[in-house]
């Protein structure tokens, strides 16, 4: 047996190998990315970067009918992309296992919602597990494989941040077992036109009665009986919490989450005069335990937004929990702190910036001189949206800045409201996410003439969660040398008149651009090409102001570099920080900004 | 049951901190849960890790108020976080200030009495200059080794562990810097000024 601290990622991982995964796909999403990387250095298993979710869970279900063991990774907006496949996939069922780990995020750490997946387990009935630490993300994996293929259906591996990112200790075997399963062609089963469809649809209904089964008796679900004034339902990171709060209390603890263990739960309710359930997000759980006539108490004190910790579940339950127990604050003692610690709200705030020398800053600079109205997806650009850059309108969603350029073009272009805003419109997005989701919104720009400016950030990696390859790339996921994608020829490709690349560290050169291509009236493509700095070191040399020629107009400060400061009357340079970029020099009307080691 | 955690602004490493002093406690045949941030919040934003061990622990997040250390890579995290530090809690300050964009821009004051607010909560404070050591020892990058190498002191983890952990978990080009480091945060820890 070894032992050792991962997290929950790394777990899932390491389970998957030793549980036959023969085939992975997946798309870089925090907090699920490193599932997939981790996965990818072991041998024997076919990793993949996919385009966008969709693709992933489509190749995933290739690989479980053609008889490998499959694991699909994705956070959980990622979900929303592959939902259709997802719907369906239960009708056809699998052939060998396949699992989806799908990834959450409360709190928001990393993403732009706080959609909770379980309604997606629901939706597509399709069975769920949730693990509580790493120890569990490693056994669970094998046991949603093997359910998977008792039950011929995809199943659930719902993870959150905490679960993802929290390192707990593992004890394991590295000892790996693969499944080979013969491909038989069964198109009743698997070609879901309505007359096959009608027939399998009734099979879904009837598995879920032998999955609910399956969840009475699972060793994931269990009851830890202690006090029997205070019964606790908890899954996940949430049950480490209900444990930390209230240590005396019975717990009934779920990793078969869906379909519920009806009655192990009427059974432990049956001890209590109501039952707390402590659960991050939607009131997932609560429903279903009152829709079976169980008297819960859950979003009525524990909070719908945000994350829990052990804290926050003890503060929203304790004065309840004191009525029925007649303990003070049910049992819960809290610290007594040796005085006020300073208050949040009056401390400056520290959002994430995009790195010194970053390449996007130079382009955001040139959309704000052209005044643009700039729809965006999601990357590190969308950092730009802070001032001094300002630099962003609006945005949703993976790819949904060009889609969003060209509806406001035709709303500004029938507007008098709105007048001479239709062709200010810039939509903007990465390299990633233009192959993830944009290139089928540019597609119906130049199909529908629109007359807009689309400019991809190409920093010539998926930077934001972490420097993944994807398809423009010319590498793959398990190392090896491929076709480059290349963007510009892509855009013309569908039609696209004017392609032009720039440089965005030339920053006359990226105005002139930007500018011209936002008074041309065609659809345009600009592809704003350099590499991310903290993905390749550039061969720059810092840059120092000359105080005898600053006058502190603060003109350089616009730019919003994190290398730059203004203190008395003088802007300074930390060198550390300062990569040499030179957009500061560039913007200083005084020639005040000097490149130290003489870069050009 | 020693709680502890280490604030500071993404890219200045506590991370890689966390995870050893969480591989260290592992090696001492501890159950051990630490969280990390990743993603976004590691672009310069403030970011916050947490490490526990013990016979076993269940919440791998620090309830307010519960910490017994706080490490702070920074002086403005370090008064954002110190809220966790409980009444006998030890911080344990780089004495270092990295302004966040608000004040970069000057829309917002760096708080000028970071230290003082820091040192009349916390029950002990460290204060060191924990780059400008790690900067001795071959890189500023390594403040966080220093940092630890101060907490060691506090820790009766033997040394040796230290090291193996620092093997295991820091790229091989970088553990040598690390190590003379965290020496030289152990130095600092065992004069106890
Ligand atoms: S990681 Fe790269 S793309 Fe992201 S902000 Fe930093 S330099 Fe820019
Ligand atoms: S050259 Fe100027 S803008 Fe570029 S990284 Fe250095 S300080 Fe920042």
């Amino acid at each position: 047996m070894k032992r050792a601290l991962l997290s929950g990622n790394e777990a899932v991982a390491l389970g998957a190998w030793c549980a036959g995964v023969r085939v992975a796909a997946a798309y870089p999403g925090t907090p699920s990315t490193e599932i997939l990387e981790e996965l990818a250095r072991y041998p024997d298993v076919y990793c993949e970067w996919s385009p966008n979710e969709k693709v992933a869970m489509e190749v995933g279900i290739g690989s479980c009918l053609g008889g490998a063991r499959t694991l699909v990774a994705m956070k959980h907006v990622g979900l929303n992309v592959a939902a259709d496949p997802w719907m369906t996939l239960p009708y056809i069922g699998v052939n060998a296992g396949l699992v989806l780990a799908v990834a959450d995020d409360p709190g928001m750490h990393s993403s732009q919602n706080e959609q909770d997946s379980r309604y997606y387990a629901r939706m597509a009935k399709v069975p769920m597990l949730e693990p509580a630490d790493s120890s569990e993300c490693f056994e669970m994996i094998r046991a949603a494989l093997e359910l998977s293929e008792r039950h011929d259906t995809p199943v659930m591996l719902r993870l959150e941040t905490r679960i993802s990112h929290s390192r707990t200790v593992v004890e394991y075997r590295e000892e790996r077992r693969t499944v080979d399963l013969p491909y038989e062609k069964d198109a009743v089963k698997r070609v879901m036109i309505p007359g096959h469809a009608r027939l399998r649809h009734p099979v879904v209904i009837e598995r879920l009665g032998d999955l609910q089964r399956e969840s009475e008796s699972s060793p994931f679900n269990r009851v830890e009986m202690r006090s029997t004034r205070i019964g606790i339902v908890a899954s996940g990171v949430c049950y480490q919490y209900a444990r930390e709060a209230f240590p005396e209390a019975s717990l009934l603890k779920l990793g078969f989450v869906y379909p519920l263990p009806e009655k192990m739960l009427h059974e432990f309710a049956s001890h209590f005069r109501r039952l707390y359930v402590v659960e991050e997000m939607e009131p997932w759980i609560e429903e279903s335990l009152k829709a079976m006539g169980i008297d819960v108490v859950g979003k009525a004190r524990i909070p719908r937004d945000g994350e829990l910790d052990p804290d926050v579940v003890a503060r929203s339950l304790s004065e309840l929990m004191e009525m029925d127990t007649g303990v003070r604050g049910g049992g819960w003692s809290p610290p007594a702190p040796r005085g006020t610690p300073p208050d949040q709200s009056v401390l400056p705030s520290r959002p994430p910036v995009m790195c010194p020398g970053c390449p996007h800053r130079g382009l955001f600079y040139a959309l704000r001189r052209n005044k643009a109205v700039v729809s965006s997806d999601i990357g590190c650009y969308t950092l730009s949206v802070l001032p001094p850059l300002s630099g962003i309108d609006c945005q949703v969603c993976m790819g949904a800045g060009v889609g969003m350029a060209l509806g406001l073009e035709k709303a500004f272009a029938s507007s008098e409201a709105n007048a001479g805003k239709a062709g200010k419109v810039v939509g903007v997005l990465g390299d990633s996410t233009f192959i993830h989701g944009g290139i089928t919104g540019l597609i119906d720009m130049v199909y529908n003439r629109t007359l807009s400016t689309i400019v991809i950030l190409d920093n010539r990696t998926t930077a934001m969660t972490g420097f993944q390859d994807h398809p423009g790339t010319g590498r793959t996921l398990m190392g090896e040398e491929t076709f480059a994608l290349d963007l510009a020829e892509l855009a013309r490709a569908v039609g696209v008149e004017s392609v032009r690349v720039v440089d965005p560290w030339d920053l006359a050169e990226t105005e002139a651009a930007v500018a011209e291509e936002i008074a041309a009236p065609r659809t345009s493509v600009i592809i704003s090409r350099r590499s991310c700095v903290l993905r390749e070191r550039q061969e720059g040399f810092p840059y120092r102001v000359n105080e005898e020629k600053c006058d502190a107009c603060k003109r350089c400060l616009r730019l919003g570099c994190p290398a730059l400061v203004m203190r008395d009357e003088a802007a300074v340079i930390d060198e550390d920080l300062c990569v040499g970029c030179s957009l500061c020099a560039q913007v200083c009307g005084r020639d005040a900004i000097e490149g130290v080691g003489g870069y050009a | 049951m020693p709680d502890v955690v280490l604030a500071g602004v993404g890219g200045q490493g506590n991370v890689l901190s966390a995870r050893l002093l969480a591989e260290t406690a592992l090696r001492m045949g501890y159950d051990v849960k630490t969280s990390e941030v990743h993603g976004m919040a590691q672009r310069g934003g403030s970011v916050v890790c947490m490490v526990r061990w013990g016979e076993k622990v269940c919440s791998p997040l620090v309830p307010e108020g519960r910490a017994d250390f706080l490490l702070a890579f920074e002086l403005l995290e370090g008064m954002r976080y110190l809220r966790y530090l409980s009444g006998e809690g030890t911080a344990i300050v780089n004495l270092y200030r990295l302004d966040p964009l608000p004040v970069l821009r000057g829309d917002a004051e760096y708080p000028p009495n970071a230290r003082e607010v820091i040192r009349s909560y916390a029950a002990r404070v460290l204060e060191l200059e924990a780059r400008a050591m790690a900067a001795e020892a071959g890189n500023p990058r390594a403040a966080g080794s220093v940092l630890l190498g101060v907490l060691s002191t506090c820790l009766d983890f033997p040394d040796d562990v230290w090291r193996e952990a620092m093997v295991a978990v820091v790229p091989s080009k970088a553990v040598e810097v690390n190590l003379r480091a965290f020496s030289a945060g152990v130095a600092f820890g065992r004069r106890g000024d």
